[in-house]
């Protein structure tokens, strides 16, 4: 990789000022700091993390329906482990489980509708989030529960759409981007064209990318190859696995169940067309169906930044709760509380930073 | 959270599949790939299904990898000796 790293820097030099990419996928994020990426990059290219963990942009409101359904007599909640110590508006799922709250963690959806035929005296809800690498893994259990007929199962949507959420990033004032890392597992699936406006309107170069330190070096050079010749295309680094249709089985078994919906992201606020409720036609398995689940709307923690972190306005140690009020262990925004948000990275990897 | 992990098929019936990762067996399932598959295919694993067959075996993906680096390596105007080049056979050879 000796070779590319020298390349970077040759076209660093070449378009002779900072330029600021952002890594849309909290996997990225992540993987840049344990590879140590910024360490064999010029300084002039700076790495800003995006609203892709899935976990951290999941509302309050979310969490706190999630809890008050685990609550509820009969019912068993399901959820990926990951979404258990996001605090919500009084506490986190893992506080409503100490407390005796019917709350289960899995691996796959999968899991919940066997959970759901084990216990047919029960309803067993997934907490369904996740972007568009998860919804095919829901949509598919979905398929699966109605072909073995599991009339007690139900999910909670709170899947998010990515696309929309860059075309958000990129009407607001407050960011300069001058390419995309974009999100591997996401694009595996959606493929290439919904990212198709970054060019053509935005005029921004992107590549898709994969997870390793020799993925995303590829990447930077490839980014930045278009930055200096001044073309913005939507790019793949991560060949082995993407392709640029996607994979339209999983996108139609997903369309089968769900539609577009407006939905809220955490931190960021409502964004047109970026979440995922279930159709009409798939309304027996919505769980807000059965249950009156109006809660009222909550408010981030005062002086919580995470919000701009997640719009790569400002970095994690820009905010003053960082690191003192809010730690991996006592979390009090909701990049600190999954291990690939942005916070929770800068923590675990303090002393590496460098922007 | 969108972490998959490329996993060799080892059993296929019907729509699911025994896969192994680095030692450890589970069951996936194959619904919402598109490709189909056979024993030896590697897969990318997320949330318990196979989301995309993997283009090339993970042998050639270093392969790429070095390809890419010595094509580079090679279009560097100085200091290029081929030692490189060596190191690089060298090691996807270790890797294969």
């Amino acid at each position: 990789m000796k070779g590319v790293a020298g390349r970077i820097k040759k076209l660093s030099d070449s378009i002779g000022k900072p330029v600021k990419l952002m890594e849309v996928c909290g996997t990225h994020t992540v993987a840049i700091f344990r590879h140590g990426i910024r360490d064999v990059i010029p300084k002039e290219i700076g790495l800003l993390s995006g609203p892709g963990c899935p976990v951290c942009v999941t509302p309050i409101k979310d969490v706190d329906a999630a809890i008050a359904i685990a609550g509820m007599d009969g019912c068993l909640l399901t959820t990926f482990g990951d979404m258990m110590r996001v605090p919500g508006s009084k506490q986190s799922l893992y506080h409503a489980q100490a407390e005796g709250a019917h709350i289960t963690i899995v691996y796959s959806p999968l899991d919940a509708l066997k959970i759901a035929h084990e216990n047919k005296d029960r309803k067993v809800i997934f907490f369904a989030t996740g972007f568009e690498t998860t919804s095919p893994s829901v949509a598919g259990t979905l398929f699966e529960a109605e072909r073995t007929g599991a009339d007690n199962f139900y999910i909670y949507s709170a899947h998010k759409i990515v696309p929309p959420a860059l075309k958000a990033l990129l009407d607001s004032p407050d960011l300069e981007i001058d390419g995309f890392i974009l999100p591997g597992h996401v694009t595996t699936i959606i493929g290439t064209q919904p990212y198709e406006f970054i060019a053509s309107d935005y005029k921004i170069p992107s590549v898709v990318t994969g997870f390793e330190a020799e993925d995303i070096l590829l990447s930077i050079m490839m980014l930045l190859d278009q930055i200096a010749s001044g073309r913005a295309e939507v790019g793949i680094q991560y060949t082995r696995v993407v392709k640029k249709e996607g994979n339209p089985k999983a996108m139609s078994l997903v369309d089968k169940y769900f539609e577009p919906c407006d939905a809220n992201w955490r931190g960021i606020g409502v964004i047109p067309g970026s979440g995922l409720k279930l159709r009409e036609s798939a309304g027996n398995w919505d769980v807000t169906r059965i249950f009156n689940l109006e809660l009222p709307d909550s408010e981030e923690p005062k002086a919580c930044l995470c919000g701009q972190v997640l719009r790569g306005i400002r970095i994690p140690t820009d905010c003053r709760l960082f690191g003192k009020a809010c730690t991996p262990e006592h979390p009090v925004g909701a990049c600190m509380v999954s291990t690939e948000g942005s916070c929770a990275a800068y923590y675990k990897y303090s002393g590496v930073i460098r922007h | 959270m969108c972490l998959a992990i490329p996993s060799k098929i080892i059993k296929i019936e019907d729509s699911r599949a025994t896969v192994d990762v680095y030692g450890a067996q589970r069951d996936i399932s194959l619904l919402v790939l598109q490709d189909d598959v056979k024993i030896g295919d590697y897969v990318i694993v997320h949330a318990g299904f196979a989301i995309q067959k993997l283009q090339e075996d993970v042998a050639n993906e270093t392969l790429g990898y070095f390809n890419e680096y010595l094509r580079l390596t090679a279009a560097e105007e100085e200091g290029f000796t081929g030692q490189p080049a060596k190191k690089a056979r060298k090691r996807v050879k270790k890797a294969k």
